[in-house]
């Protein structure tokens, strides 16, 4: 159940129509599963459409003449060296460098920036960025907009079937391609596919004619996080945390050379630090011997019986075909093919450590 | 003849012999969604009414099925092993969990009929 102070999607009548199933998730009533169920809704994304909502998440537009040294200031990025239209994953770390939140960055313009922040971190990231703000000739605009991803591989055949075209954008741009529109080749499955914000009205219409297409389905918040997770991608607040850093999550990856070494963002002392030290502690897949599940909060032990870390996501992969999980290990054991257990209601599971994804990304590169 | 009761916490028990067949609800699983892994009870294992008798896990999340009556485990559903989706196909038929024997039949007075539990779960 929900409780009475749940924020609600503009769309919800939508979601309900189609015979949602709801439950609580960072302080909003989301569908997690649709009639079809967690695995068909998995399946179906991975083989044909899933249309997901994801407006809980926020986005933010960041302008004015010194948006790019805002942007510089707030997130491990050369905002400036971005394309127009280019986007890239970035942080906001707090001054120990752990992941207040990750966030994905688009140049609109020379001085334009949209920023896509998670749904739980929202009212704190826009305080965040509005503090630092006062300091830059800037503006900070969140936009009431409905934001859908149209996730798979005939995610563009769809689009195009309902009127919008994708043309040449490839992975990791974004467009506006129409008045208080936002269209980005990204997601979030690991699937090629779109997230487009919208208005609500422009979205009402858009999902009637999604649906009118049999290879579009709704996909729920269960089959989103088993689609991630597959794709070995991070959760917010389970997989990164102000807790972790950009090192120790084996996502250094997002942040340049140079402003690895010279940049001068919030967190940056912390990190260098960091990354100097070497991370006591790593991010992996893992991989359960057997069937069972091994999830969230789940202990790790060496050979030995020693702690050897702990489990931060974790489930059943519908595409893989067997458990999957992510984690923290020590970083002597973070090489694919350690064995480790995981111990679950009082037995030790055998798990590999596993390279991520578990299953191939798709995103369309060029 | 084989007499089906309830309990609230949603699994289904036919008793016949002094036997119970014990599983969940076509409700439970529907509300569990699809299952990919039951971890089941080994035979001979003692059970006190409330214990958590199996582990059902589906995509998402592990939940416990609890004994809801005091016994003794006298077979488990080994087919759910390589197959738990039967127990969201047939929730009330071959994806039963396990037999037990019954220590305290008195105790079946206080489940519910199926009419009660569709009340119940109304």
């Amino acid at each position: 159940m929900t409780g009475d102070d749940s924020k609600h999607l503009p769309l919800e009548d939508i979601h309900t129509a189609a015979g949602a199933r709801f439950g609580a998730f960072a302080g909003w009533s989301m569908p997690l599963t649709y009639p079809a169920g967690v695995m068909k809704e998995h399946l179906h994304t991975r083989e044909h459409v899933g249309l997901f909502d994801i407006s809980h998440m926020k986005l933010f537009e960041v302008s004015g003449p010194q948006a790019v040294a805002l942007l510089n200031r707030a997130c491990p990025l050369d905002a400036g060296a971005l394309e127009i239209s280019q986007s890239k994953l970035s942080f906001f770390l707090n001054e120990a460098g752990g992941i207040l939140d990750d966030l994905i960055v688009t140049r609109l313009g020379d001085t334009r920036f949209m920023v896509v922040a998670n749904a739980g971190n929202a009212v704190a990231d826009e305080k965040h960025l509005r503090e630092l703000a006062t300091n830059f000739d800037v503006k900070v605009e969140p936009l009431d907009r409905v934001f859908l991803a149209i996730q798979g591989p005939e995610a563009w055949a769809a689009l195009s079937r309902a009127g919008i075209e994708t043309g040449s954008l490839l992975f990791m741009h974004g467009v506006e391609p129409r008045k208080d529109w936002f269209m980005s080749r990204s997601g979030y499955t690991g699937e090629d596919g779109f997230e487009i914000g919208l208005p609500e009205a422009d979205a009402r219409d858009l999902v009637a004619k999604l649906l009118e297409d049999e290879r579009v389905l709704w996909i729920g918040l269960a089959a989103r996080d088993s689609l991630r997770l597959e794709a070995g991608l991070c959760l917010h607040g389970q997989d990164i945390t102000p807790e972790t850093d950009p090192a120790a999550a084996a996502l250094m990856w997002a942040i340049p050379r140079d402003i690895r070494a010279s940049g001068a963002f919030i967190g940056a002392d912390a990190l260098r630090a960091a990354v100097e030290r070497g991370p006591a502690q790593k991010r992996v897949g893992l991989k359960p011997e057997g069937r069972q599940p091994v999830r969230a909060g789940v202990a790790l032990f060496d050979a030995d019986g020693n702690p050897a870390g702990h489990v931060t996501s974790g489930g059943f992969g519908p595409s893989a075909g067997h458990p999957v999980a992510m984690g923290y290990v020590a970083a002597s054991l973070a090489k694919p093919g350690t064995r480790v257990f995981a111990e679950v209601r009082g037995t030790k599971i055998p798990v590999d450590i596993s390279s991520l994804p578990f299953t191939p990304h798709r995103y369309r590169k060029g | 003849m084989a007499k089906t009761y309830f309990t609230s916490d949603h699994e289904w028990l036919r008793v016949e012999g002094g036997i119970a067949t014990v599983g969940i609800t076509d409700y439970a699983q529907e509300q569990l969604g699809d299952l990919v892994f039951v971890e089941l009870p080994e035979t001979g294992k003692k059970l006190t009414k409330g214990d958590t008798a199996v582990v059902v896990e589906s995509v998402k999340a592990a939940s416990d099925v609890y004994a809801p009556v005091d016994g003794e485990i006298t077979e488990a559903n080994g087919t759910l092993s390589s197959d738990p989706s039967l127990v969201n196909s047939a929730a009330t038929g071959a994806g039963w969990l396990w037999k037990m024997r019954l220590a305290d039949e008195s105790q079946l007075a206080g489940l519910m009929d199926e009419a009660a539990y569709k009340a119940h779960i109304a």
